[in-house]
């Protein structure tokens, strides 16, 4: 990556200029259903901050896991195809910037880490390009980032001039999992300590709690075979957030707030006393604190209805 | 006095298959058990992530029969842990391949519940059968 | 005299393919291919249907239309030299001297049974029916095994969003030879997951024909009920007159 190319395309809020800087954006498979929540407000919040992000007009399933086998190609094949999109998007001059975005932590994983394994490896590069014969060789210089990513890039100050609502009274502990942090090479903060969330949800005023248990796993995809396995994880990441004082998590992973939303359903089976909270979609909360409007939320997805906590503490209208 | 303790490998064979597939140098793993300490899974495993690796270490192939491979959320928990910088979710993944190559899959997609399949996200469906179907 | 010529008349007619027809005397191009592994001299312009044929074969399954319609003639070959292996329909591609090949005469696949109206209009009806959609690895090979030349990879990663539309549109030339299902490293049947997608389409998807709706509400106000029983009653002779004097929309 040339550095010099990437400092010139930064996304840049309001700097007087009408154009906006234009990112190649990659929502994956579950931001068009269940995740609907996290695609719609991060839109709107990112139209919000200036930054435009173009939906790549084709893009496959990235395979959600990196294969891990150091002598399989097919299951990179997924991700590698879609750099070959976000290199098409950029020659063709529709986006002003190399770095795909993503919202999915899943997909930020799964995209960055095939990327890295395969354009480190110029045999296995031409393999795939060899295999992919009917489309364009992929060069290699594309790069995956996280919508949190660009966030950060942004002037704090920006970011703060549009909260109109700001969160004051809620009490939210960040929830980061696995896929934005680890292994170190592919996540983006300190795999044991991250704070980028914590940061960002300063900025929109809320009274932000340390879990201790922000970076442990939700169960991921074990949830398919064993539900009641994934509820306990969920019990225990839920239950130290609430001793900490917290009312509610942000998460960017739908898969997580599947199986800390909906799996609180298997939790109270067999922990009657749980008491229920929100999983917030990151990007839910800052919607909310930058008033924009709540449909782009999607709230009716959320398996726990946040809105009586929304409402009870002033940030949503009522009936809204 | 010195003694010599002799340790045989069960199955060299077995032990350079999940080598060369997982690409970890498993044999440098010193049993300090961190990743064990690390496994947000090891209650439903019937070994722990350390001992996992040390079956491999001595070539026992009885760690295809481990419910701890098909367990492991490949979460990096260890991953980012270890002191000698070996990745278990990457053994975890070798010995699962071993058997998912073989076209024997450990989760049978006919078999989860109509309900279950109507509401999860693509995205674990996705992900489980990457790491549960061959 | 008369004897010999009726042995010419035999041997001229040896020379006719039973089931084609051909005389071999009117070939001026002939081309090898091999039908399982087994060589035979062909005229070099049959498609592969009736090059099978001429060399013998009586085509009872693998075979309907002839028309590149029914999707029944589905067709791995090789061509000489050639490491790839492609896909065809018997009916619609020429042979070629060297061509190595077989009919797939059926592909085992399995068809979801469910009730149309009873279905959620989301992703989900493909996660019931048909989950194995999310092990596809986006290999394209699907694309590139499909004689109709439609992007099935791509219909089958619309199943996986759960975009009924631009899986309607995208798979909307199938005709189910199932030469995809055959060469799909992850099992997936995409044919008739693409069937399931268009008839959730037409079902919850696509707005009901206006045109439709008002013939409908016709018949049943009976409007067309004497014109019917006419028909019905009518002799044989009568029918024969309606049927040459008919008007087709093409002649209008
Ligand atoms: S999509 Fe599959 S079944 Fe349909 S025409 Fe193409 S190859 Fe044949
Ligand atoms: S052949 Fe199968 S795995 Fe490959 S792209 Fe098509 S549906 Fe996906
Ligand atoms: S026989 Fe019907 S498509 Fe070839």
């Amino acid at each position: 990556m040339t550095s010099e190319q990437t400092s010139t395309t930064r996304a840049a809020p309001d700097t007087g200029s009408p154009k906006r800087t234009r990112l190649p954006y990659y929502p994956g498979c579950t931001l068009k259903t269940t995740g609907k929540g996290l695609e719609d407000s991060a839109l709107a919040v990112a139209e919000t901050l200036g930054v435009e992000l173009v939906e790549l007009p084709r893009w496959n399933c990235c395979g959600v896991v990196t294969s891990l086998t150091d002598d399989d190609l097919m299951r990179h094949i997924a991700p590698i195809r879609n750099m070959v999109r976000v290199q098409e998007v950029s020659d063709a001059g529709l986006v002003d910037d190399k770095r795909v975005v993503t919202l999915c932590s899943m997909c930020f994983n799964a995209l960055k880490w095939s990327n890295a394994r395969i354009v480190g490896d110029a045999e296995d590069l031409k393999s795939l390009n060899d295999f992919m014969y009917l489309e364009e060789d992929y060069r290699g210089d594309a790069e995956v980032v996280h919508f949190l990513e660009i966030l950060k890039e942004l002037d704090p100050e920006a970011i703060a001039e549009q909260v109109k609502t700001p969160l004051g009274e809620l009490n939210v502990a960040p929830y980061y999992g696995c896929t934005l942090l680890r292994p170190k090479s592919i996540g983006i903060d300190d795999p044991e300590d991250p704070t980028i969330q914590q940061e960002l949800l300063e900025i929109m005023g809320a009274t932000v709690i340390d879990n201790p248990y922000k970076t442990v796993c939700c169960g991921s995809y074990q949830t398919v075979q064993d539900k009641y396995a994934v509820a306990e994880l969920t019990h225990g990441i839920l239950s130290h957030a609430r001793a900490a004082g917290a009312e509610a998590v942000t998460t960017f992973c739908p898969l997580c707030a599947f199986n800390l939303d909906n799996r609180q359903r298997e939790v109270l089976e067999k922990h009657p006393d749980f008491e229920p909270m929100p999983v917030f979609y990151f990007t839910q909360l800052m919607a909310v604190a930058f008033g924009l409007n709540p449909k782009c939320c999607r709230f009716d997805l959320n398996h726990t209805d946040p809105r009586p906590l929304l409402r009870g503490k002033g940030l949503m209208k009522e009936g809204a | 006095m010195a003694e010599t303790v002799v340790i045989t490998v069960k199955s060299e064979a077995f032990l350079k298959k999940i080598v060369a597939l997982s690409a970890e140098a498993i044999t440098v793993c010193d049993q300090c058990g961190t990743c064990s300490g690390s496994c947000p899974m090891i209650a439903e495993m019937d070994v722990t992530p350390s001992q996992l690796m040390r079956m491999v270490q001595l070539g026992q192939s009885e760690a295809l029969d481990t419910k701890t491979m098909w367990v492991c959320a490949s979460c990096f928990a260890c991953t980012v842990r270890c002191p000698r910088g070996l990745d278990v979710s990457k053994v975890a993944e070798a010995l699962r391949q071993v058997t998912l190559r073989r076209s024997v899959d450990h989760l049978d997609i006919r078999n989860i519940p109509d309900d279950e399949l109507a509401e999860l996200p693509q995205i674990a469906l996705v992900s489980a059968f990457r790491k549960l179907t061959g | 005299m008369s004897e010999s010529k009726t042995m010419m008349e035999k041997i001229s007619e040896s020379t006719r393919s039973l089931t084609t027809g051909v005389d071999t005397r009117d070939v001026e191009h002939w081309v090898t291919i091999y039908i399982m592994g087994r060589g035979y001299s062909v005229p070099a312009d049959l498609t592969i249907m009736t090059a099978m044929e001429f060399a013998g074969y009586k085509l009872i399954r693998s075979c309907g239309c002839r028309q590149g319609f029914c999707g029944a003639c589905a067709t791995i070959f090789r061509r000489e030299g050639q490491y790839k292996l492609e896909s065809a329909l018997a009916c619609q591609t020429r042979v070629e001297d060297g061509m190595c090949l077989v009919q797939i005469p059926f592909s085992p696949a399995e068809a979801a049974y469910y009730d149309i109206a009873a279905e959620s209009y989301d992703y989900s009806v493909f996660s019931k029916h048909y989950p194995e959609v999310a092990r596809c690895v986006s290999c394209n090979t699907c694309t590139k095994a499909c004689p109709q030349d439609l992007e099935v990879m791509d219909y089958i990663q619309s199943a996986i969003k759960g975009d009924f539309e631009s899986l309607a549109e995208q798979s909307f030339d199938c005709i189910q030879c199932g030469l995809c299902a055959l060469r799909c490293p992850a099992e997936i049947v995409q044919y008739n997951v693409g069937h399931l997608g268009r008839r959730m389409f037409g079902r919850y998807g696509s707005p009901e024909p206006e045109h439709l709706k008002t013939r409908l509400a016709e018949m049943e106000r009976g409007e067309f009920s004497s014109v019917l029983d006419a028909l019905v009653g009518a002799s044989t002779e009568k029918l024969k007159e309606l049927y040459a004097a008919r008007v087709r929309e093409s002649d209008e």
